[in-house]
């Protein structure tokens, strides 16, 4: 069991919380790997998918999660305006707390969105990403895969490398990085940096090259190439020279170093194609990771120790 | 009928006046202060331990009407404002339609007089619609009352314009009270740029966008010549910047809200409560500090609440598109007493001057004064009550308070405005 009854800040497990989610999640990758992909574990609970703001990527891999739990899982379409005269999130929590669903995992642009949910249900909440604060089964994915690849967390020196500044995924996997005890970097020039990155808890270098041999991972963020509030970057050319991942910067890195990135990838610009598809790339494996994670995550938060067959 | 306010602590620092004694109201103005006085027919209020000062004004306040009517209105924002001790309040123009010319200052001088428990002051808007585009008509709206001119919610971004308006404004000694926002700096930014904007993931608001434009509205009333007030000043830089300009003796005064004063971005957590979101919004504790230091050596005249209530709907949004702005004119006084009056970091004079006397003074309205032959607007403070901040404590109509669930020390017990009586023992007259 877990020591929440949500998961929407990375900081709301404890680091056993988090120990616990990763050794559950090992043994439903193995039930991943069979022929028959399904276990009876959460038959008869209701799994809701509010995403309010698209990622086929995110709410298909939760699905597929829900599904191989035999969970009843449903997509909920509702609004994504907040106007005084539209439905409001509010409302449609109220919605879904009337359709007795138990769990809900939210995405939305906002952030603070899923805690606005735990004021209107009692459902159990999972953060699916919300505006630019945090992504915390993501975190949790990432974590598996580096220690499934390195064997370790602690100790690990891991550059999260591009748009700290709006990213979610480093709201969580920073933060995540620091409760099992590996040491984050973040790396971005000035103009991606949030405006206090020490406060999420990491150390802040404005050259890649610099830290690139003390790295074990190379995490690449999604560089998003439109801005309403103009480029903060002269040209895409300039960012994939200093801040991109290609083979000659992989030559540098420890022998062992992995490469990561949330997808999905703009190819030649964060990650070159030869490093994306090399074999110190792990893409996929997060992926694949991902499904287990979030089976793990359901699971473990709608207490399905009555029939616990994973471990 | 005479009252008579028996034995208060009686305070008015524009006359040096701090002694126990009595006031005598009759006729609509104080008749006689002084001791043990005897007065035939009064109806008396005892006033033993409590405090009687000049009635408070609120310089900066939200009334909604007309357009947003379930927000607040003239009838329940005076309410509101009697609650809190008020005895005057002025009222911002961002209303719908909004307050730009003659008629509608004219709307609410005659809502007010009708519905109003206490004065109001339109405060009419600085440029048309408050678009930053277009001159108001400042001669008319002045004669038909209005005491300042404001695009309150929206920096004046233009330098040219702001330096028109101003030049304008000058020729009747007009008030320009500016809200110093730079648009472009503070892009879609809901919360103090640093620290919790980091955490909480949200956009960030930096206190250089209020400084360069206190900086750029110093140096424009230095170039016309026009009064200047800086409303609801946050930062540390801003503060610093109003005290240079009072050093060089140019015609600019501030004031501050009791949000800012009395809490910091740390107040907003993971909660993300909106009743916390503002603008400008909580800054670091180091702004914080420097607003108390700028209230207490003078930089800052005033205090003000930009009373701003909203809809609970529209509060219950998520965080990025809830309105900006908390309800204050209840919780203004007693805010005061708690953090400043207990904790002895000021005086009854010190509140009277930055809640009664200065915002007279800058907005040059009504001189009161607790002597005889002064329009009678006085409160009465009651340090010693409590006062637990639910719902249902508000006469406003809104409950959008950043102090919710605080329990608060002191609170006026009566308020007179005109002689009249619009709060006796700490409740509205009806
Ligand atoms: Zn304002």
């Amino acid at each position: 069991m877990l020591s929440t009854r949500h998961i929407i800040d990375i900081q709301d497990l404890s680091a056993e919380d988090i120990a616990l989610i990763l050794d559950t999640a090992e043994s439903f990758k193995e039930v991943n790997e069979r022929r028959i992909k399904k276990l009876p574990t959460l038959r008869g609970r209701t799994v809701v998918n509010l995403f309010l703001e698209p990622s086929t990527r995110t709410r298909t891999s939760f699905e597929l999660a829900a599904k191989r739990l035999s969970a009843d899982g449903v997509n909920f379409s509702a609004s994504t305006s907040a106007t005084v005269k539209g439905e409001s999130l509010a409302d449609t929590a109220e919605t879904l707390s009337a359709m007795a669903c138990d769990l809900v995992i939210i995405r939305h642009k906002y952030a603070g969105s899923p805690r606005l949910l735990t004021r209107h249900m009692d459902a159990h909440i999972i953060n699916g990403g919300d505006g630019m604060h945090q992504h915390p089964t993501q975190a949790l994915l990432d974590l598996f895969t580096m220690r499934e690849k390195l064997g370790r967390l602690e100790g690990l020196t891991v550059g999260i490398v591009g748009d700290i500044s709006h990213s979610r995924v480093a709201g969580s996997l920073v933060p995540a990085l620091r409760m099992v005890g590996a040491r984050p970097i973040v790396i971005a020039p000035p103009t991606l940096l949030p405006a206090a990155p020490e406060a999420l808890g990491a150390e802040v270098a404005t050259s890649l090259d610099e830290v690139l041999p003390e790295l074990d991972v190379a995490y690449m963020l999604r560089i998003q190439m439109e801005r309403a509030e103009g480029m903060p970057f002269p040209s895409v050319r300039e960012y994939a020279n200093l801040f991109g991942m290609n083979s000659a910067r992989l030559a540098r890195m420890k022998p062992d170093a992995i490469v990561m990135h949330p997808g999905p990838m703009n190819r030649g610009v964060e990650i070159s194609s030869a490093v994306a598809d090399s074999s110190r790339s792990m893409i996929l494996d997060q992926v694949n990771a991902g499904v287990a994670v979030r089976m793990a995550a359901m699971y473990l938060l709608l207490g399905g120790e009555a029939n616990a067959s994973a471990s | 009928m005479p009252v008579l306010l028996r034995g208060g602590r009686v305070v008015d620092p524009a006359i040096g006046l701090d002694a126990v004694c009595d006031v005598v109201i009759d006729d609509g103005r104080i008749v006689e202060v002084g001791e043990d006085l005897k007065v035939a027919g009064a109806t008396v209020i005892e006033c033993a331990e409590k405090i009687v000062m000049p009635g408070l004004v609120d310089m900066h306040v939200h009334l909604r009407e007309p357009g947003f009517e379930y927000k607040e209105d003239v009838a329940s924002g005076t309410r509101a404002a009697a609650h809190g001790g008020f005895t005057a309040v002025a009222a911002m123009p961002n209303t719908n339609p909004i307050c730009d010319e003659g008629s509608a200052v004219r709307f609410l001088v005659e809502r007010a007089a009708q519905r109003g428990k206490v004065r109001v002051h339109p405060i009419g808007a600085l440029t048309v619609g408050l678009k930053g585009e277009a001159l108001t008509e400042v001669a008319d709206m002045l004669a038909e009352g209005a005491v300042a001119f404001s695009d309150d919610g929206e920096g004046v971004q233009n330098s040219g314009m702001m330096r028109l308006i101003m030049d304008y404004a000058k020729q009747f000694d007009a008030l320009v009270i500016a809200h110093t926002e730079d648009e472009a700096l503070v892009g879609r930014g809901v919360v103090n740029e640093g620290v919790i904007s980091t955490r909480l993931g949200l956009p960030g608001w930096p206190a250089a966008a209020e400084d360069i434009m206190i900086q750029r509205d110093i140096r424009l009333s230095e170039l016309t010549g026009c009064r200047l007030h800086v409303a609801h000043i946050s930062t540390a830089g801003s503060v610093e910047l109003v005290r240079q300009a009072k050093a060089k003796g140019l015609r600019v005064t501030a004031e501050v809200t009791p949000h800012h004063l009395f809490l910091d971005e740390e107040a907003v957590t993971g909660d993300y409560d909106t009743n916390l979101k503002m603008n400008p919004p909580l800054r670091a504790a180091t702004d914080r500090e420097a607003l108390i230091a700028g209230l207490l050596d003078g930089t800052i005249d005033c205090i003000a609440t930009d009373h701003a209530p909203h809809g609970p709907h529209e509060k219950a949004l998520e965080f990025e598109v809830a309105p900006f702005g908390s309800t204050g004119l209840e919780t203004a006084l007693p805010l005061v007493i708690t953090n400043l009056i207990a904790k002895k970091l000021a005086s009854w004079s010190d509140v009277a001057r930055w809640m009664a006397v200065n915002p007279r003074t800058v907005l040059a309205i009504d001189d009161v004064r607790i002597e005889a032959g002064s329009v009678a607007d006085v409160t009465v403070i009651d340090p010693e009550a409590r006062v637990e901040v639910t719902p249902e404590f508000f006469e406003s109509k809104s409950a959008n308070s950043a102090f919710l669930r605080a329990t608060l020390l002191g609170k006026a017990s009566e308020v007179f405005v005109g002689g009249r009586i619009v709060l006796r023992n700490g409740k509205v007259v009806d």
